[in-house]
């Protein structure tokens, strides 16, 4: 099985941090829709504090998801911080130990990642949250896994179920946090905690794959 | 915006500085900015207490800060729950090593901040526990009180939880005290106009003129109906008509009443419908053992109120009447 080199996987966080300010505003907008407004604002405060935090050291990808998780647990408040902060947080934790991440290991960060998502927020698969994504990555990932599929497959296993996910959350009704109190208003639109968690997976999953490429 | 302000992301930071200066002797500022504390915090082996929140709510959550109240404020952004580790380090500068009672709103964020901070609190050798206000009859049916979010009811919560603290309880007692005081209570508000915060700079709600929105939350969460603008004795009724089934509160009851204004209400409308509202209650055999008439949580600027009702027992009653000095609430004799 094929492995990447933690160093050399540091510089996919800082694809991250792009992805954030790229799309900030579409998320803000989208969490406008039926939220306050500000989730691509708030993702971007604490995506670029990050950034400071990591820029010209040299440092591992779990090191990089650590200071992440930290940055998002300890200076974004509301309900993102806290729950990208212990998404990113358990997946660093589980590929510390490790110079390289190969399939397996990479099933472990994101299986620790989603569980930490679940046990802090309560939410379920249907409630239109960033769980929609998060669950269906992760069956996906794990049953590409399971059939003996690379590494690549597994990622863009995921990354596709990602999207569906994302998708999927459109014509839910929300069921928990704050879109909750709007019932049958918040039906029709997407949920903003999806949108971001799917682009974040996908340029994962891309900066992994660029990697995997590169070495055949 | 029409709005008195420099940068619209900025409005806490300036806020707390202001505050700060402006209530010297009863108000700190801490080594986190977004964490302020009471002058007499930590000067007593006694249990702290604790709360915090979305910022635009003035006078709540900061302006509880004081002797025999609140002893520690997390402080989020505008509508937007504090940080973990601001409700960490809330928790460090409120704890005399007694312990500390976090008594706090039924929000997503602030649940799993508050989850985070008091799991990280424990290395630390500081004890929380907490209450979860869910006074809001209009945000979830009854029989999933649970779900309810915390509005007004959560003064009352911090005047009783304070005092309890403040009269030596230990924090398993707080807690049951605070509990039993948010138990007891039943809120619902009424919204005539939305609020704009001054960093998305246009209200992210609508209520179209000689509209009101009816079970409203403090962030304009929509309610349970929209009908039209009635008369102060008619948003009266339909507010003891919603609240006083909920608990329910029955005849022989003595109550404490908190009428809020909403942010831009003027205060002397909240004194035409507490009129109406004490009758009603009367009328239904309710006595008001103590009102509280003026802006104790409001919404930034939107017009409205709610009205919140506390039954009385012989603890809430001495617990209540325990002097207390802070912005938003003081209770005591002069002299």
């Amino acid at each position: 099985m094929k492995q990447v080199d933690q160093r050399e996987a540091a510089g996919i966080a800082l694809q991250m941090v792009k992805t954030v300010a790229e799309n900030k505003q579409r998320l803000s907008d989208i969490d406008g829709l039926i939220g306050d407004g500000d989730h691509g604002v708030n993702m971007n405060k604490g995506f670029q504090l990050f950034r400071e935090r990591i820029e010209g050291k040299d440092i591992t990808f779990a090191e990089a998801l650590l200071a992440l998780g930290d940055v998002l647990l300890m200076e974004i408040g509301g309900s993102m911080g806290p729950l990208y902060g212990m998404f990113f947080s358990a997946m660093g934790t589980a590929a510390q130990d490790f110079d390289t991440i190969g399939a397996e290991l990479f099933e472990q960060m994101l299986s620790g990642g989603v569980q930490a998502v679940q046990e802090l927020g309560g939410a379920k698969p249907g409630d239109k949250t960033l769980i929609d994504v998060l669950v269906p990555a992760l069956n996906a990932y794990q049953g590409a896994l399971k059939e003996g599929q690379t590494f690549e497959t597994c990622l863009e296993a995921m990354k596709t179920a990602a999207d569906e996910g994302c998708r999927s959350t459109l014509g839910m009704v929300a069921k928990i946090g704050r879109a909750s109190r709007l019932g049958e208003r918040s039906r029709g639109v997407p949920d903003a905690g999806a949108t971001s968690c799917d682009l974040l997976l996908e340029t994962i999953a891309d900066g992994f794959l660029s990697i995997l490429g590169k070495g055949a | 915006m029409q709005r008195i302000i420099n940068q619209p992301d900025m409005v806490v930071e300036d806020m707390l500085k202001g505050f700060v200066k402006a209530n010297k002797g009863l108000v700190e500022a801490t080594d986190n900015p977004r964490v302020l504390k009471s002058a007499f915090a930590g000067q007593k082996k006694r249990v702290g207490v604790v709360t915090g929140g979305g910022s635009g709510h003035k006078p709540a959550f900061i302006g509880y800060i004081g002797k025999n109240m609140v002893d520690a404020v997390a402080v989020g952004e505008v509508f937007s729950s504090p940080t973990a580790r601001a409700f960490l380090d809330a928790f460090v500068a409120a704890d005399a090593g007694e312990g500390v009672a976090c008594l706090y709103g039924n929000y997503a964020g602030d649940n799993m901040n508050v989850k985070i901070a008091k799991t990280m609190a424990a290395p630390k050798g500081v004890r929380v526990e907490t209450v979860i206000a869910n006074d809001d009859v209009a945000s979830a049916p009854k029989g999933e009180e649970v779900k309810r979010r915390g509005v007004a009811g959560e003064v009352l919560m911090w005047k009783i939880g304070g005092a309890k603290a403040a009269l030596g309880g230990t924090l398993p007692e707080v807690i049951a005290a605070a509990q039993k005081a948010i138990g007891n209570t039943r809120s619902i508000g009424v919204g005539l106009t939305p609020c704009t915060i001054p960093a998305v700079g246009h209200p992210n709600f609508e209520i179209k003129p000689g509209m009101m929105e009816v079970g409203i939350g403090h962030h304009g969460e929509p309610g349970t109906s929209v009908s039209e603008l009635r008369s102060a004795d008619e948003i009266a009724r339909l507010m003891v008509d919603a609240v006083v089934p909920d608990l329910p509160f029955a005849k022989g009851d003595e109550v404490a009443v908190v009428v809020s204004g909403l942010g831009a209400t003027p205060v002397m409308e909240l004194y035409i419908l507490y009129d109406t509202i004490e009758a009603l209650l009367g009328e239904r055999g309710i006595s008001v053992y103590r009102a509280f008439v003026g802006n104790y949580f409001t919404s930034l600027e939107m017009m409205g109120a709610t009205f919140t009702a506390m039954k009385l027992d012989g603890e809430l009653k001495t617990l209540l009447d325990l002097p207390c000095e802070s912005v938003g609430l003081t209770v005591g004799e002069a002299g």
